[in-house]
């Protein structure tokens, strides 16, 4: 009996950590429309740089309950820290990202000492704070940044020295979506991990995740650095991609931008940021095709219905017929109950 | 006998409010001490005192003869100090396994760990399965905490204090808000403890901790009124006079 439980044990707590059908068929399905739509790859690669950007996003608001009005600070650092690279002469992508990534990890870290204090009125505002500030030593240190002209001359060199960027955004596209789908394997790994588990119990109840012995503030310090890198890194992948790099990057509806791909895809669920991305650009495109002037407005109107159905709601409707559908995977003992809690 | 948590000259004030006066009192090792006295005693800011959650005004905390005065909570609780809520203070969107499975693997240093999956340690595993028989939660493992019954939650509330293998536990009423007919089984669960473990149990209701305690303190108005074996304190009418609200001479 005692096995048996250690046996179900065991099985449930992993049972996070395995890859479903659908994530696998997610990713084919990623990677196979770097063939079927040639002419998308542009859009595609934007999809992947805002996927990842929520993605960073999720990692300290939905795994750590760190809200966060200015997460463009660490997209448009890293957006610049690649541009200027590029400028100057290091062509090299993968110099550019990991240079990115450092930047705004530092950036991460040092404000994440303003950021983790006080109440989510108080996180809002400093983070929006901080996006301020930066965008505007943007704005005035035009000998560095160019300024309100943007940031010309960026010309990158081939990705590993291999793979030149096209004109149709195909390498491009590759390059983004491979990077995205390396970072979200390892936040994947952490949101699984012990480690996550931990974030997870600070989002819950910060009091009682002390009284079992967390270190609440260095957990946090570490996820918010981490974040940071990750949102670095996406915006190093847009100025590469791009080749240019303007003052939008460090703007607010960048950091107003990511939360609605986050709450149109769903919030601590890593595969939120992806399909909001994907939702929220492919309406974009819809919607601007359609009737350019009004895309606010729809895309507003949406957001509200959003939050105010609930999209727990719907998304869960359609997961209970999959599950349904699907049937169950995981054998559990016939004296337990098969109840589950919410996956990844 | 060694004294597992001393105070010294406590104290602590909320304004004027004189919430801990003066508190000097010792926790026997291996003991099963109840803190009992009437609703605004301070028995409850005693409790938040000794676990870090407050810092006192004055006077010093020792833990097996170790100052903590000046310890932050989490690394009280690394030390072997644990506690309960006295309102249940769990994670609501997680199921028990993984609130114990969090607990232990803290315990055992693996919260750093970022790239292994939970669970994936076998004498982790082992631990969370006697932890959940012990606490009779086998059944309700992996249902959101949200949607456990009342008493089942009490019972994780202990179980993720003592997951912490703590050296000295602090049960802030656990039996608040169970059933009558729960109560006598969840504090027999808690008197069932293994000895090691030094367990100071706070109550407001005299006459379910007679049961339980080889040792009484009885507080009121923040400072310690009277100690000693159930027996005494249980026949003192001074403490039946406290509890019936009457005055006492100071």
């Amino acid at each position: 009996m005692s096995t048996n439980i250690a046996d179900y044990v065991s099985a449930t707590l992993t049972r996070r950590g395995r890859w479903g059908v659908g994530e696998i068929l997610f990713w084919l399905i990623a990677a196979a429309t770097l063939y079927f739509l040639p002419e998308r790859h542009l859009i595609l690669n934007e999809i992947a740089i805002i996927g990842l950007f929520a993605i960073s996003l999720d990692l300290i608001l939905g795994y750590a309950g760190i809200v966060s009005l200015g997460h463009a600070a660490f997209f448009g650092l890293g957006a610049y820290t690649a541009g200027i690279l590029a400028r100057n002469g290091i062509a090299d992508p993968l110099l550019g990202l990991g240079a990115a990534a450092i930047t705004a990890a530092i950036l991460g870290f040092v404000t994440s000492f303003l950021v983790l204090r006080g109440s989510d009125l108080t996180k809002l505002m400093v983070t929006l704070g901080v996006a301020l500030v930066l965008g505007e030593i943007a704005n005035q240190a035009s000998w560095l940044t160019g300024g309100a002209d943007g940031l010309q001359g960026v010309t990158m060199g081939p990705i590993l020295g291999l793979f030149e960027f096209d004109i149709f955004g195909t390498t491009a596209y590759a390059y983004s979506l491979t990077v995205t789908f390396l970072l979200f394997i390892v936040a994947r790994r952490i949101v699984v991990s012990p480690y996550g588990l931990s974030l997870r119990s600070i989002r819950d109840n910060p009091l009682k995740a002390r009284a079992v012995g967390i270190p609440v503030n260095r957990r946090l310090i570490a996820i918010y650095t981490l974040a940071a890198a990750y949102a670095g890194v996406a915006g190093a992948l847009l100025a590469q991609t791009t080749q240019f790099v303007s003052l939008d990057v460090l703007a607010f509806h960048r950091s107003a931008d990511v939360m609605l791909v986050l709450v149109i895809g769903g919030v601590g669920y890593l595969y939120g940021g992806l399909i909001g991305a994907i939702v929220f650009k492919v309406l974009q495109d819809v919607i601007s095709a359609w009737t350019p002037q009004y895309w606010q407005f729809w895309i507003g109107l949406i957001l509200v219905i959003i939050v105010l159905a609930g999209r727990e709601r719907l998304t869960e409707r359609v997961r209970t017929l999959w599950k349904g559908v699907a049937g169950r995977t995981a054998k559990s003992p016939d004296t337990l109950p098969k109840t589950s809690a919410r996956e990844v | 006998m060694t004294i597992a948590l001393e105070t010294k000259g406590l104290v602590k004030r909320f304004g004027g409010l004189q919430a801990t006066d003066n508190v000097s009192f010792q926790l026997q090792q291996g003991a099963r001490h109840a803190l009992i006295g009437p609703n605004g005693a301070g028995k409850t800011t005693f409790i938040n005192l000794l676990t870090g959650v407050i810092k006192p005004t004055a006077g010093q905390i020792f833990l097996e003869g170790q100052d903590i005065t000046g310890l932050r909570p989490e690394l009280r609780v690394q030390r072997g100090l644990a506690r309960t809520f006295q309102i249940n203070q769990l994670f609501p969107a997680m199921t028990p396994l993984e609130t114990i499975g969090l607990a232990v693997s803290e315990r055992t240093g693996g919260g750093r760990d970022w790239w292994r999956v939970t669970g994936s340690r076998r004498e982790i595993i082992d631990e969370i399965v006697e932890i959940a028989q012990r606490f009779r939660l086998t059944d309700v493992l992996d249902e959101k905490t949200s949607n456990l019954a009342y008493g089942k939650q009490r019972l994780l509330e202990i179980a993720v204090a003592f997951a912490c293998r703590p050296r000295v536990l602090l049960l802030d009423e656990p039996a608040a808000g169970v059933p009558e007919a729960e109560r006598h089984e969840l504090l027999a669960t808690v008197a069932a403890l293994p000895r090691d473990v030094s367990v100071l149990l706070i109550e407001h209701d005299m006459d379910l901790v007679f049961s339980f305690a080889d040792r009484i303190t009885v507080m009121v108005n923040g400072a310690l009124f009277t100690e000693g074996t159930v027996e005494e304190v249980s026949t003192d009418p001074r403490v039946r006079a406290v509890y019936l609200g009457e005055s006492v001479d100071e």
